[in-house]
């Protein structure tokens, strides 16, 4: 039972580690944008990177070109659930056989849709095909609530069975054993670490407890995700901006939520200073609520998005440069540099996870915060370390 | 901006905020409670075990000093006993040298005693003897006188030779 469950944590994470940073290569080399043969010049390595970057209708791993001449694409399609003008509608992405130019039109509940650069628009009632207007924007169709397990949601769905898995299995250890085994032993020190290194001292010894579920899963869901974004699979999970904001207003919300008496008086009738200021200071702090979980969700977008851009833009140099230093060196160069980029990013992986955590308990901390500077007493007359103190101490 | 807002999935949001939530609760039901609660419950045994160890530290240091102090103890007994052995031997000796030389004093005033009577006894003897022979003499020669006076005197000399004082 042991020798079986042990390979196949240790395959989960070899995986995650390697495959991003070799596999990456092979995938992004062999595909291309949209069916429509290799990817061989700027412009469809940009549309390529972009197409990547988006949410997807379908997982689509590679496709190549078949002895008959065809092309063949390799990969499964998701379902499409829509909220239409006449009710909730579902089929699956196959229905668009991989168009994404809205070419082809799916007619199901009454509506006409049509994927338009991996987004579904119903076209309005008589209309036969996409009209696309001068801002290129189309003219004669709106999007409909799109509820679609699209490659994003696959990938969340993934991620949280992962983390279910192997954190509901460290969980179940610790009824038969004080001391976790395998694989548990590795996750064991990051709990640890997030309780300690994050939510304590950034918290309060006293409060931290409350915030544990969110702030240890928010955490592992972003560096698990993350990871993922490294894997052949091409998942961008947290390069999608609806992924971060919903992200950011879990601790928006959370922080609200919390904030006790001292913190609303900072935010709309600061202590200890003049009226006047009192007053100025008002928009501003107020403002300062938004631009805090704002700088969360930008700063883990723009992150994501960059290292996903960098690495396929180097991967792409083995086509780029392929006039100037031949196949071999090309491939070479780039195998090389998005080698390099690649542990970057895993590095960055954690890294974002760890910020997006760190602040978020330390907004959290903020909001709970005793303020006054008198310090408490408990029944034994020790001081209570002030949450200000402890954050002291800690930077 | 513009192309933020049209890359912002609202369905996506939604699921991931459904998924996040459903996410958190599950996490916390079968994950993070039961680990935080170990976790928990093996530093406090930690603690514990630790306190339990100090404690016993403490009480082995607490032994050693009364091992160490009933070793004192006994020293210092050993001590006084030797002290008063010592002190008992030399009173001792300081006792019998009293007692030694009273009784030699004792003894060598009997035996001056004793000499002086002896003497005074062989004087009183010497005299009486002298006395006795003073007479004798005197008879004899009282005797001799009356025969020859010449061989009285010789007389008288040979009886003074005779008479020595023994």
């Amino acid at each position: 039972m042991k020798i079986t469950s042990l390979p196949i944590h240790f395959l989960a994470v070899i995986s995650f580690l390697l495959c991003g940073t070799l596999l990456n290569a092979q995938e992004h080399s062999v595909a291309e944008a949209n069916d429509e043969g290799p990817v061989n010049t700027q412009q469809e390595i940009t549309d390529y990177t972009n197409h990547h970057l988006k949410d997807s209708h379908d997982f689509h791993l590679f496709s190549y070109q078949g002895s008959d001449g065809e092309r063949h694409s390799f990969g499964f399609s998701l379902p499409v659930i829509l909220w239409a003008s006449n009710g909730p509608v579902a089929f699956m992405s196959s229905e668009f056989h991989h168009d994404i130019d809205g070419g082809v039109v799916v007619e199901k509940g009454g509506s006409r849709f049509v994927n338009l650069h991996d987004k579904i628009y119903e076209l309005e009632d008589g209309a036969e095909e996409i009209v696309m207007g001068e801002d290129h924007h189309p003219v004669n169709a709106h999007k409909p609530f799109d509820l679609s397990i699209t490659k994003s949601v696959f990938g969340i769905l993934l991620v949280g069975l992962l983390l279910l898995f192997w954190f509901g299995s460290l969980g179940k250890q610790y009824k038969k054993k004080n001391i976790p085994t395998g694989f548990g032993r590795a996750l064991e020190p990051l709990v640890i670490y997030v309780r300690d290194e994050i939510a304590r001292p950034n918290i309060g010894e006293h409060k931290y407890r409350k915030y544990m579920s969110f702030l240890l899963t928010v955490f592992f869901f972003i560096w698990v995700s993350n990871l993922l974004g490294m894997t052949p699979f091409g998942f961008n999970i947290t390069g999608q901006i609806a992924v971060t904001v919903c992200l950011a207003l879990f601790t928006f919300f959370i922080v609200q939520f919390s904030g006790n008496k001292d913190y609303w008086k900072h935010i709309f009738w600061m202590p200890d200073v003049p009226v006047i200021m009192k007053i100025i200071l008002i928009p501003i702090e107020v403002l300062g609520m938004l631009t805090k979980p704002f700088s969360l969700l930008i700063r883990l977008f723009a992150n994501i998005t960059a290292g996903h851009v960098v690495v396929m833009g180097l991967i792409a140099l083995m086509i780029t440069l392929k006039a100037q230093f031949g196949a071999v060196g090309s491939t070479g160069l780039s195998l090389v540099l998005t080698l390099f980029i690649s542990v970057i990013e895993i590095l960055v992986a954690f890294l974002q996870a760890f910020i997006f955590t760190m602040l978020s308990a330390l907004f959290i901390g903020m909001a709970v915060a005793e303020h006054d500077h008198h310090h408490e007493h408990d029944e034994e007359g020790h001081e209570v370390d002030d949450v200000e103190d402890v954050r002291e101490s800690f930077v | 901006m513009d192309q933020l807002l049209n890359d912002f999935s609202p369905g996506l949001f939604v699921m991931q905020a459904v998924i996040l939530i459903i996410l958190i609760l599950l996490m916390k039901k079968f994950a993070w409670k039961p680990i935080l609660s170990s976790l928990d419950e093996r530093e406090q045994g930690i603690q514990g075990a630790l306190e339990a160890a100090e404690k016993a530290r403490l009480e082995m240091k607490n032994l050693q000093a009364d091992n160490e102090k009933a070793l004192q103890e006994a020293r210092a007994e050993r001590d006084a006993m030797l002290k008063e052995a010592r002190e008992i031997r030399t009173k001792m000796i300081a006792e019998a040298e009293g007692d030694a030389k009273a009784q030699a004093d004792k003894i060598i005033t009997q035996a001056q005693e004793a000499i002086a009577a002896e003497k005074r006894a062989a004087v009183a003897e010497l005299k009486g003897q002298v006395a006795e022979l003073s007479l004798e003499i005197a008879e004899k020669v009282v005797k001799q006188e009356l025969s020859d006076k010449e061989k009285q005197q010789q007389y008288v000399d040979k009886m003074l030779q005779d008479a020595t004082l023994n």
